[in-house]
């Protein structure tokens, strides 16, 4: 009898211990699969990372001088990668934005260009960059949304085009940039803090007002959540897909105008695999490549965090060939992690 | 059932079987026993279960309960090559064939003869000119590229890898669904063949006279459960098969409704509509309060019509005109704009953004329209969908969830409460209680009645030809993209509306 007892009881205290273990992993999955709790272990990333460079480097690491220059190396891939939040969001993929960024300081600085600029105000190199990317986009846009050509195709094409084309207009030439309105305004650096970063900090904001506050980005996570449901739903996802590359586009453009800035020359070999880099951002900041959830957030911490890594290396003395190799082991850590914790967070429910 | 005769003894039994999918229980007790060298049908609506049932027995599932025998052996299938390696081959619906590689390489897929790695391409080349003999069709070359091949070419490679297994059973899903009245003949006298070896061979398919030019014994699903078990071809009329696959297990009231107002303004007015392949000459109007019932097989039309009619594919001919204005066609903005909302088909496809919050998906069509100057008003949208939440009574009442984790009956009752908010005047729905259980049914009905009593014009489209006539006051028989009976539910029974159907199919 008391053998019998003490079996029944075995059991009922097994389940209450049961059910406390499962109340308590579901908590901490929720903090971790939650937005913030994604954005928290990049923070915690970056931290280790400055740690380390505090560490090898001392204070030299963390002068208010290297940490502008932290900033202004992330600034021109920041630009990019918050545009191309927004296409991965809505289920795409540009490829092109590094060569349109070439481009576009290519066009914006040619002699006709720079003369005009002169003659009336320098604004005008500005607007021509802006235009020159968002034609691109553009045209992007149309031949995926309306010509059905796959985003990987339509956006390679126009990365080689527009690449060939800045390399017609420049001639393989550097093109100085010599409106000295122009420069003065890049090197003005408002509160010593460089010009490119404000912008960075203005296109990161919009951004993120943008995609969390505003219609247009309630459009992108339903287009590229799930189109057909978007489409059923009477939202036009053919021309919400057009402004997504469209954006990509402008902000590849005002990537050429920081660049034009930062280095007052335009050429073009600008922006050479900055796709690449603003990809990685994108994805390492915890946007989902297939779409339907993005972060602004986590992409400027993404941004962060290889412009960190690169400095560390720097200041180490390292190879930039290390440096890459540590930045593909980041990617691959990150893309593992962001579909362990999604798996979690589907089982869980 | 014990059986005396050992030759026609269970070769492979399934007992209550259960799958359970986030959100939704696929099978819930589903049993099916077959015997050696029989056609067992499995008969079912969409969404019945046959899918996932294959998929257990092939493998591709694993169940949650229930257990799987083999010669009265209890087998296990962890994965697609151990079932295979158990005799179970499987055609799938969705032709698995690799277009790129030749006719041989995809037999031999995945089982290729090799010797040390090097592929015996003479010994593939053979055997596989056997196997396609076997099935009449020397005339195929094993060098061939599958791509090149018709649909009922990739059949037939299908079905000699299937062969290439020594399969014990061979599952095939629809396999009639893409070949002529020709090559069906030639298929069945495959199976023949096959049967005739001691080969079982389980046969899914939508064609009720299919099943009784080759079937043995019909195994019923519905909503996931057996409603019958090895019913003898012979000895079951059609009209009790379909009794069996549509009907109520359970009663549900489908609330009566007074008839239209006769001064009730016509709301849709559809004048020779058609779809290039799909349907054409559609023409019907649809009152305000009015509920219309579009009934017929899936594949007759009736799906398209729907979609066409809210611009969702653009229409090859005729017109649609809300309340007198004509929509432009194939513009679903347009049709949302005049007041049209559709429910689709398959909500998670095509309803619902499910890994987003439940009033999200509740305020897909009208964020817009609550945002001030481009900037969404998420208080507001809370609001409008937590009215809707109560009033529906979705549950859980929480409009914070993801969409995924809501019931099949839930996620049918978010999608109706995004044409509520919306306020359309017009609502199409397509299978609104396809997995659906019985409790949310009821109410989805009550709820459409309540929508009629406002002056909206409903149409719907279900499987169910019960919940057609109980729900609609007129009914539009679709059969093979065409309109072959309109008139008053009160004039029509259910055997009247299924003789129309089967007609229009056999032609």
């Amino acid at each position: 009898m008391s053998d019998q007892d003490l079996t029944a009881k075995v059991p009922a205290a097994d389940e209450s211990a049961r059910v406390e273990k499962a109340t308590t992993p579901a908590k901490r999955r929720g903090l971790l699969s939650g937005a913030a709790g994604r954005n928290l272990g990049l923070v915690v990333a970056l931290v280790a990372l400055c740690a380390v460079g505090v560490i090898t480097a001392g204070d030299r690491f963390l002068s208010v001088n290297n940490i502008l220059t932290i900033l202004s190396l992330a600034a021109v891939t920041g630009v990019l990668s918050i545009g191309m939040t927004f296409v991965i969001t809505g289920g795409g993929i540009d490829l092109s934005v590094g060569s349109v960024l070439g481009l576009a300081s290519v066009w914006a600085s040619t002699l006709a260009t720079q003369t005009m600029a002169n003659d009336t105000h320098w604004l005008v190199m500005v607007g021509v960059a802006l235009l020159v990317g968002l034609g691109a986009g553009l045209v992007n846009g149309v031949l995926i949304a309306y010509g059905k050509v796959v985003a990987f195709i339509a956006t390679l094409a126009m990365m080689v085009a527009a690449r060939g084309l800045a390399e017609i207009i420049a001639n393989r030439q550097t093109q100085v940039v010599k409106v000295q309105s122009f420069l003065d305004f890049f090197r003005a650096d408002p509160l010593g803090i460089p010009t490119i970063v404000w912008i960075f900090a203005v296109v990161a904001i919009g951004g993120w007002v943008l995609l969390n506050r505003t219609t247009f980005g309630r459009r992108t996570i339903a287009v590229g959540g799930n189109p057909e449901a978007a489409r059923l739903a009477g939202i036009n996802v053919k021309r919400h897909t057009t402004y997504l590359y469209a954006l990509a586009g402008l902000a590849a453009g005002i990537g050429g105008v920081m660049m034009l800035g930062r280095t007052t020359a335009g050429s073009s070999t600008n922006g050479q695999f900055y796709e690449l880099d603003a990809i990685a951002a994108v994805v390492v900041g915890g946007t989902l490549l297939i779409g339907g959830r993005g972060t602004i957030v986590g992409t400027v911490l993404g941004v962060l965090i290889f412009s960190t890594l690169t400095n560390v290396f720097t200041q180490n003395n390292l190879s930039s060939s290390a440096q890459n190799v540590a930045k593909g082991v980041i990617i691959v850590a990150a893309v593992l992690l962001q579909q362990r914790l999604a798996e979690r967070s589907r089982t869980s429910t | 059932m014990v059986t005396d005769d050992p030759q026609t003894a269970g070769l492979l039994t399934m007992r209550g079987i259960v799958k359970q999918f986030p959100g939704a229980r696929a099978l819930d007790g589903v049993d099916l026993d077959i015997r050696a060298g029989e056609v067992h049908c499995l008969l079912g609506q969409n969404g019945a279960g046959k899918s996932t049932l294959i998929k257990v027995l092939a493998g591709a599932h694993q169940p949650d309960e229930g257990e799987i025998l083999i010669d009265g052996e209890p087998v296990t299938i962890p994965h697609p090559v151990a079932g295979l390696k158990l005799g179970i081959a499987t055609m799938y619906q969705e032709l698995d064939v690799v277009d790129g590689l030749s006719v041989a390489e995809n037999i031999y897929l995945g089982h290729e003869l090799a010797t040390a790695g090097f592929s015996q391409r003479r010994a593939v080349i053979a055997h596989t000119r056997k196997l396609l003999a076997r099935l009449g069709h020397s005339g195929i070359s094993p060098r061939r590229e599958v791509g090149t091949l018709s649909a009922a070419g990739k059949q037939i490679v299908s079905m000699a890898r299937a062969l290439s297994h020594d399969a014990r059973v061979i599952v095939m899903d629809e396999p009639s669904a893409v070949l002529d009245s020709e090559e069906v003949a030639n298929l069945f006298r495959v199976v023949r063949d096959l049967t005739a070896e001691g080969v079982a061979v389980v046969y899914i398919s939508h064609r009720l006279e299919e099943i009784r030019q080759i079937g043995d014994r019909i195994t019923v699903l519905k909503d996931g459960r057996t409603v019958a078990s090895g019913l003898a071809v012979a000895d079951t009329p059609t009209a009790e098969l379909i009794r069996l696959m549509t009907g109520r297990n359970v009663e549900y009231a489908i609330p009566r409704r007074p008839p239209v107002a006769d001064d009730a303004p016509t709301l849709v007015h559809v004048e020779d509509l058609g779809l290039r392949g799909a349907f054409s000459g559609v023409s019907f109007d649809v009152r305000a309060g009015e509920v219309v019932g579009l009934a017929g097989l899936v594949g007759s039309g009736r799906s398209e019509i729907l979609e066409t009619v809210f611009g969702a594919r653009r229409a090859t001919t005729g017109r649609v005109e809300i309340d007198g204005t004509a929509l432009k066609a194939g513009s679903v903005p347009d049709a949302v704009r005049a007041g049209i909302g559709l429910c689709p088909e398959e909500r998670k496809s095509q309803g619902l953004l499910l890994d987003e919050p439940v009033y999200r998906n509740i305020t897909l069509s009208t964020f817009a329209r609550t945002a001030n100057a481009g900037f969404l008003d998420e208080g507001a949208e809370k609001r409008e969908a937590g009215q809707q939440i109560t009033a529906l009574d979705v549950r859980p009442a929480d409009g914070d969830r993801h969409a995924r984790t809501l019931s099949g009956g839930n996620q049918q009752k978010v999608l109706l409460a995004r044409w509520l908010v919306h306020g359309c005047r017009v609502l199409l729905l397509d299978e609104p209680t396809r997995g659906v259980d019985v409790g949310a049914r009821a109410e989805i009905y009550a709820l459409i009645a309540e929508l009629a009593a406002r002056g909206t014009a409903v149409v719907v489209v279900s499987s169910e030809i019960e919940e057609v006539l109980g729900l609609a006051d007129r009914v539009l028989v679709v059969s093979d993209g065409r309109v072959v009976h309109e008139g008053p539910t009160s004039e029509i029974d259910e055997h009247r509306v299924l003789d129309l159907v089967m007609e229009g199919s056999a032609a």
